[in-house]
């Protein structure tokens, strides 16, 4: 088969009360690839992304994860997507150190979650409990799990919110990071990313896209 | 190497032992409800000892249930809010493991405890003493029982905002044969008679319990998560 993409999609279509929230006639998410997803607030990135975690299904149209349906390999597209939404899913009663044992798909050590909080800048907050750290620092404890996984393939619902520019620079470095080492990132966000090789993506379809430009 | 199915169960007991731990006060209030309520039966309707012992093991059933089905509300309504119910659904484990341990970590938080303290509002109550150990019994495999029915309700009204009279009216049709063998194993008790025979009606309840409700509470959620 060559070197299939990662992701296909194919003629993908969702629609909530008739009408039409998301359609995507072809989209592919190679492998090394950061795709970025556009669109002016209530054009459906956020429903692209949850269909793509397969959190809601579509009426029409495929998946293809690898060459093969999503369906067929739920298991293993599963075990291989790490998905981070506007929700942080950061227990705000335990510690940071404990959110993320529990987040995590594998037995943790103490030491790997110390060490990836500490590379989020989150050093000396491990033991504390959520409700007292900030908005930015409970967002950095869910995006401390990037650093802990070891699926392919991440899936970023507006990342940046409530992060500093530090923080947006960390992030985009692990996203790069990622990539060269076999991965992919799919990212919805309105600001401009500074990593290279940034393919972007308009939910729209270009025709809208035209007319608002 | 991803968790696997046991693990998945214990992961979500574990997390909401301790998020429980953290919240004492919250976690208290059931069994704070259950004797305050208990203590309302003397005050308003009789402190005759003799008329009390007779509906003593009905009240504390009655209200055992009430406990129970008050706390169960919130069983998924945390994990919806902050996202981490979307998480469990689009992870690759079985759903039914993590909906066990979390059901399993409700029963530990307030079943347990309400049975613990039963016999105490029996001696409040003048609850005849051939009935304590019936009570206890029956309230152990009872309260089990009333957890895994009321997540069914607490899942399917997950995603709305007040939910919690709908609840009521979705579960209590559940609890009434729960109620009926749990209240019936300690009058046999007081009775004389074979209290076993009930308490094994609830014991095999219980185990339909366990094997079905998981499964309802799963495809649940996968359904609450459409939109």
């Amino acid at each position: 088969m060559g070197n299939p993409s990662l992701i296909s999609i194919e003629n993908l279509r969702f629609e909530r009360d008739d009408t039409t929230v998301v359609s995507c006639d072809q989209l592919h998410v190679n492998v090394g690839e950061i795709l970025q997803i556009e669109g002016p607030n209530g054009s459906g990135k956020t429903t692209l992304l949850r269909l793509l975690t397969t959190a809601i299904q579509p009426q029409e149209g495929t998946i293809l994860y690898c060459g093969k349906s999503i369906a067929e390999c739920r298991f293993e597209y599963l075990s291989d997507i790490l998905f981070i939404g506007h929700q942080s899913a950061v227990k705000l009663t335990l510690t940071a150190e404990e959110n993320l044992a529990w987040m995590a798909e594998s037995e943790l050590s103490s030491a790997a979650s110390l060490r990836a909080l500490e590379s989020l800048g989150l050093a000396g907050y491990s033991d504390i409990p959520c409700y007292k750290l900030s908005a930015g620092q409970q967002r950095r404890v869910a995006l401390a799990r990037l650093l802990l996984s070891d699926a392919r393939l991440w899936y970023l619902d507006e990342p940046f919110t409530a992060i500093d520019r530090d923080g947006v620079k960390l992030l985009e470095r692990c996203m790069e990071d990622h990539v060269s080492s076999g991965g992919a990132v799919v990212v919805s966000t309105h600001q401009d990313l500074d990593v290279q090789d940034v393919r972007h993506y308009s939910v729209l379809g270009e025709s809208l896209l035209r007319a608002y430009s | 190497m991803r968790k696997y199915t046991s693990d998945g169960f214990y992961a979500y007991l574990r997390r909401d032992l301790l998020q429980s731990h953290r919240r004492l006060g919250e976690a208290a209030s059931p069994l704070i409800f259950f004797v305050m309520a208990s203590t309302l039966v003397p005050l308003g309707i009789t402190p005759d000892p003799a008329s009390l012992a007779e509906i003593a093991s009905g009240i504390i059933w009655v209200f055992a249930l009430l406990a129970t089905m008050l706390s169960v509300g919130g069983l998924f309504a945390g994990d919806y809010q902050d996202g981490s119910l979307e998480q469990l659904l689009i992870s690759p484990q079985v759903l039914v493991m993590p909906v066990l341990g979390k059901v399993t970590a409700h029963w530990l938080i307030t079943g347990l405890p309400l049975t613990l303290v039963s016999p105490l509002l029996g001696l409040m109550l003048f609850l005849p003493e051939a009935g304590y150990l019936p009570m206890t019994a029956s309230l152990a495999l009872g309260t089990a029982c009333l957890s895994l029915l009321g997540a069914v309700g607490a899942a399917l009204t997950v995603s709305l905002q007040k939910g919690g009279m709908l609840l009521a009216l979705i579960v209590m049709p559940l609890y009434m044969p729960v109620i009926i063998f749990g209240a019936a194993t300690v009058q046999y008790g007081i009775d004389g008679l074979a209290w076993t025979a009930p308490l094994a009606i609830l014991g095999a309840m219980l185990a339909a319990a366990i094997a079905l409700c998981p499964l309802a509470i799963a495809s649940v959620l996968r359904l609450t998560s459409i939109n």
